[in-house]
């Protein structure tokens, strides 16, 4: 490659308080490549690209874009120079259509629908198409994927590619090491703040980039054979949803899910999960059907009956329905149980309690956090999924329905997310999994089941479940044709 | 959409936190000297006799106190409802209804010894106050109606009954002006300090601040309180009431504002009339956000709006300077923490927005309910998108936000 680098960042520091972010990071990023920002939760990749599109002002460091050396001191001065970012949460602006948000007419979203009623894929699409038509020379995509249906995957690596071919410089932010593998050139790892390694990814794999990134090896937890299956404890019957829109989500859903297994329910995002999974956290009302947590009648009951009934429960946004992002870690991990007598010293609040309580699960949870008494708004992503995880698994729950409960772990996170759903379904929890991941569905689920434009399509036994066949039916087409 | 550059991910020392509203405390006090040039007075002059009109003496200090306690128990009001996203601009409405309370037990208990009729009168003023906030409460809560109108209107609800009580069945014959007949003595508050009206109701208030204190920051309800008003999505699905919790909100602040107008009618007035008030429920609303929705600081904001009321008259006898310019200077202090507040992209600045028409219209009489909703949607806009997130927040993780291609970017910040 000649001429100068599209990037390149020396000693670039950034601390938050008692944080070290980016500890003296050096990386370049050449034109036609697509280079993959490795690292754990809080390694420090998104406060990296944060300085990159100008969002942050380093604390010491030098930044040069095309060789030229700047200061950016707003996304503005950084899209001036060409830089687009796609950010891990990222905003438009609801009220506005798409059109509006942008013109082109290539991508595959209704042009003018209001951006509120699009998928998080959907809008995730949008963003994309956003920076490119700004003119972004210099490509961030902060976890493009996790919101992603495999085939929008695939569809936005050729993008990539082709990007990459016409002599821009594409950074890559993924948990998934398969897609590292496929779509990127080069991979750059971080582990707390610094750079611990550099790789092309051809002469790489994907044990080795875990083993890179968090220090030691990976291991998989492995899924015992299923004991007999206990009394149903999550029963769903012949369920209908709408969605925002009106229209019909969920279609007349029927099945149960039994103590000590895990059902998987699989589908491409979109196809009423969601409404699904509202309906049963009692956020959504359903149209008909009934939903019963072991002798207790849920349809359309408040969301406290619903935790009332342990059921643990993780959200697929954990921002905008999880979280309490301006209150305390302490705060958002009591918010189920705050009312628990033994955080009770009469009318008021045993703080000692309450932070034992709140430290014990940071730390049983491995949180990446200066303290308990700081705002949840300071949690990189990976670390804000923990944090809900360890509140919806404090309370010995009966059932935990887990909507994409690894979106945006790293490696030794998600493996750790899955040792524990394992766990509870030793200890006799019905788990309800709900994930756009095939893999994930297939590593844990004793039964799954696929969703698509909400119907339920089959049943099957994991032992007898085959990709394909998943695959078929993810895409609408069943042995028997659609089934309710 | 607002996006600005700004790190402020942990909560600020309080010194800090400070900062902002004293700066805002000054650049009332120097656009208001502006004014005060303008009326053609000497501006050190006119400040001083300012502050010796409000400190200068025994009787000056008590009165201050006399004229910071209804702003304190209003203050809470506002606060306590703001916390849970309750956007109460109903004040002035709950402490007349508490005030039309402590009339009706002094007129009808006319024998009761006093150790037990105040106790009745003032959990009676609370309960009307609450009671008259709880009605957009429940509206709220329960179908969605907004709350900035509906306890905005419901000041002129109360102002018109209590209008037609002091001027019908409660009218007294001897007066000239209409108003009530005086309450008994013995539901009159105790005067506490001798040649002064520093009566019963001043330490209440400040006692009532450090319970709301204590209810916020130590007990289960003001947790909720808080996390409905953070995020009442998330609230509601951590299993929160969140309706029950605006509603309890709700009787509260009111009945924070019913204990003002219970101190007002029976610790300074003693007479039902439609001046009971000169607008210290709309004053609150400026307390609070001025005390950063804090009980410490509403208690400091509302010293300071004692200090400026009671020496406004002394400033005007000496310099000539209308006593309306307190009004002013309320109102600038007001605007000048919500731009600080905007540009900080705070939690509060939507719902200040939206409290804008009320203010309007309670200070400058202008305006409709049609004036109000527009300005209130203005607000809500300004602040983000539905479900309130905080504008800050976009500076974390995703910035660019933008209506149009291309154009958009979000602004520089200098
Ligand atoms: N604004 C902030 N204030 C305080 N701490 C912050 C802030 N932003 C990030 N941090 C901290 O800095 C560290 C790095 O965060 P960053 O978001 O860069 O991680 P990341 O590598 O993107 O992780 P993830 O994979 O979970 O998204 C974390 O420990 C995080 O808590
Ligand atoms: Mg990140």
């Amino acid at each position: 490659m000649t001429g100068p680098p599209a990037v390149r960042m020396r000693g670039v520091r950034k601390r938050f308080l008692d944080v070290v972010a980016n500890d003296g990071i050096d990386f370049d990023l050449h034109p036609g490549e697509v280079c993959a920002l490795l690292g754990e939760n809080g390694a420090g990749k998104t406060t990296l690209m944060n300085i990159l599109f100008g969002l942050l002002p380093p604390d010491a460091g030098t930044l040069e874009v095309w060789g030229e050396p700047v200061t950016l001191r707003s996304p503005r001065e950084a899209i001036a120079r060409g830089i687009g970012m796609v950010h891990q949460h990222f905003t438009l602006v609801p009220p506005h259509t798409v059109l509006e948000n942008i013109v082109v007419g290539t991508l595959e979203v209704d042009p003018d629908a209001p951006v509120w009623q699009l998928s998080v894929g959907e809008q995730q699409r949008v963003e994309i198409v956003k920076a490119l038509y700004r003119g972004a020379r210099i490509l961030i995509l902060d976890e493009p994927t996790a919101v992603l249906t495999p085939p929008e995957a695939r569809g936005l690596f050729k993008a990539l590619r082709s990007l990459a071919a016409e002599g821009r410089a594409v950074v890559f932010i993924s948990h998934k090491l398969r897609e590292v593998m496929e779509v990127t050139d080069r991979v750059v790892v971080l582990r707390g703040g610094r750079v611990v390694a550099t790789r092309q990814t051809a002469a790489t794999d994907p044990q080795e980039l875990a083993r890179l990134m968090v220090g030691r090896e990976v291991h998989t937890p492995v899924r015992r054979p299923r004991p007999a299956a206990g009394a149903p404890v999550l029963e769903v019957e012949e369920l209908v949803v709408d969605n925002d829109r009106g229209l019909t989500a969920v279609e007349r859903v029927s099945f149960a899910v039994h103590a000590g297994e895990i059902f998987g329910l699989a589908g491409v995002s979109g196809n009423g999960q969601g409404e699904l999974a509202e309906a049963i956290f009692g956020l959504r009302r359903a149209r008909r059907g009934r939903i019963r947590v072991g002798d207790a009648a849920l349809t359309n009951r408040p969301a406290a009956e619903v935790v009332a009934r342990r059921v643990a429960r993780i959200p697929e946004d954990r921002i905008g329905v999880g979280l309490l992002m301006e209150l305390s870690l302490a705060e958002n991990l009591i918010l189920e149980t705050y009312r628990d007598p033994r955080f009770r010293r009469g009318p008021f609040f045993l703080a000692s309690a309450v932070a034992g309580f709140a430290d014990r699960l940071l730390a049983d949870y491995r949180v990446r956090a200066p303290h308990r008494a700081v705002p949840a708004k300071t949690l990189s992503g990976g670390n804000l999924q923990k944090l809900l995880l360890a509140r919806a698994l404090a309370r010995e729950p009966v059932l935990l329905v887990a909507h994409q409960p690894t979106r945006g772990l790293d490696v030794a996170a998600t493996e750790e997310v899955h040792a524990r759903l394992l766990e509870l379904r030793e200890r006799g929890v019905a788990v309800l999994l709900i994930s756009e991941d095939l893999d994930e569905i297939l590593a844990l689920s004793d039964r799954i089941g696929v969703l698509y434009e909400g119907r339920l399509m089959g049943v099957v036994p994991a032992e007898e479940a085959r990709v394909e066949e998943l695959g078929l039916l993810m895409a609408g087409v069943g042995p028997e044709g659609p089934r309710a | 959409m607002i996006a600005l550059r700004l790190e402020r991910r942990h909560p600020l020392p309080l010194w800090q936190q400070a900062i902002l509203p004293l700066l805002s405390v000054l650049a009332a006090l120097g656009l208001c000297g502006l004014l005060v040039l303008w009326a053609g007075a000497d501006l050190v002059r006119a400040y001083a006799a300012l502050f010796v009109g409000a400190l200068g003496s025994r009787f000056a200090v008590l009165e201050t106190f006399v004229k910071s306690a209804p702003l304190i128990l209003t203050g809470l009001a506002v606060a306590l409802a703001f916390r849970a996203k309750f956007w109460n601009i109903g004040a002035e409405g709950q402490l007349y209804a508490g005030a039309t309370a402590a009339t009706w037990f002094g007129l009808t208990f006319t024998e009761t010894p006093a150790w037990l009729l105040l106790p009745l009168l003032l959990l009676g003023s609370f309960a009307a106050g609450g009671a008259w906030a709880l009605i957009p409460g429940l509206l709220k809560a329960r179908l969605k109606v907004d709350d900035v109108v509906t306890t905005l209107l419901m000041n002129y609800i109360m102002l018109y009954l209590v209008s037609a009580l002091v001027d019908g069945p409660w009218r007294e014959p001897v007066s000239q002006w209409p108003q009530s007949p005086e309450i008994v003595e013995a539901a009159q508050l105790p005067i506490l300090l001798e040649r002064s009206r520093f009566h019963l109701g001043i330490p209440l208030a400040f006692f009532c601040a450090g319970l709301v204190w204590l209810l916020l920051a130590r007990t289960p309800l003001g947790y909720a309180i808080k996390a409905v008003g953070v995020n009442p999505r998330a609230a509601e699905f951590g299993g929160i009431r969140t309706a029950r919790v605006i509603a309890v909100t709700a009787l509260l602040s009111g009945g924070l504002a019913g204990l003002a107008g219970a101190g007002e009618l029976a610790g300074i007035q003693f007479h039902l009339m439609e001046a009971i008030s000169p607008g210290y429920g709309y004053s609150g609303i400026v307390v609070a956000m001025l005390g950063g929705l804090h009980p410490l600081g509403v208690v400091l904001a509302a010293f300071f709006f004692g200090v400026v009321n009671n020496g406004a008259q002394h400033m005007s006898r000496v310099t000539g300077v209308p006593t309306y310019l307190v009004e002013v200077m309320q109102g600038v202090t007001l605007l000048a923490m919500l731009a600080a507040l905007l540009l900080l992209g705070s939690f509060a600045a939507g719902g200040a927005w939206a409290l804008i028409p009320g203010l309007l219209k309670a200070r400058l009489k202008v305006g409709n309910a049609d004036a109000a909703r527009a300005l209130s949607t203005l607000g809500s806009r300004m602040a983000g998108p539905p479900g309130g997130i905080d504008p800050s927040l976009h500076t974390l993780h995703g910035a660019p936000v933008s209506g149009s291609p291309g154009g958009d970017a979000p602004p520089d910040s200098p």
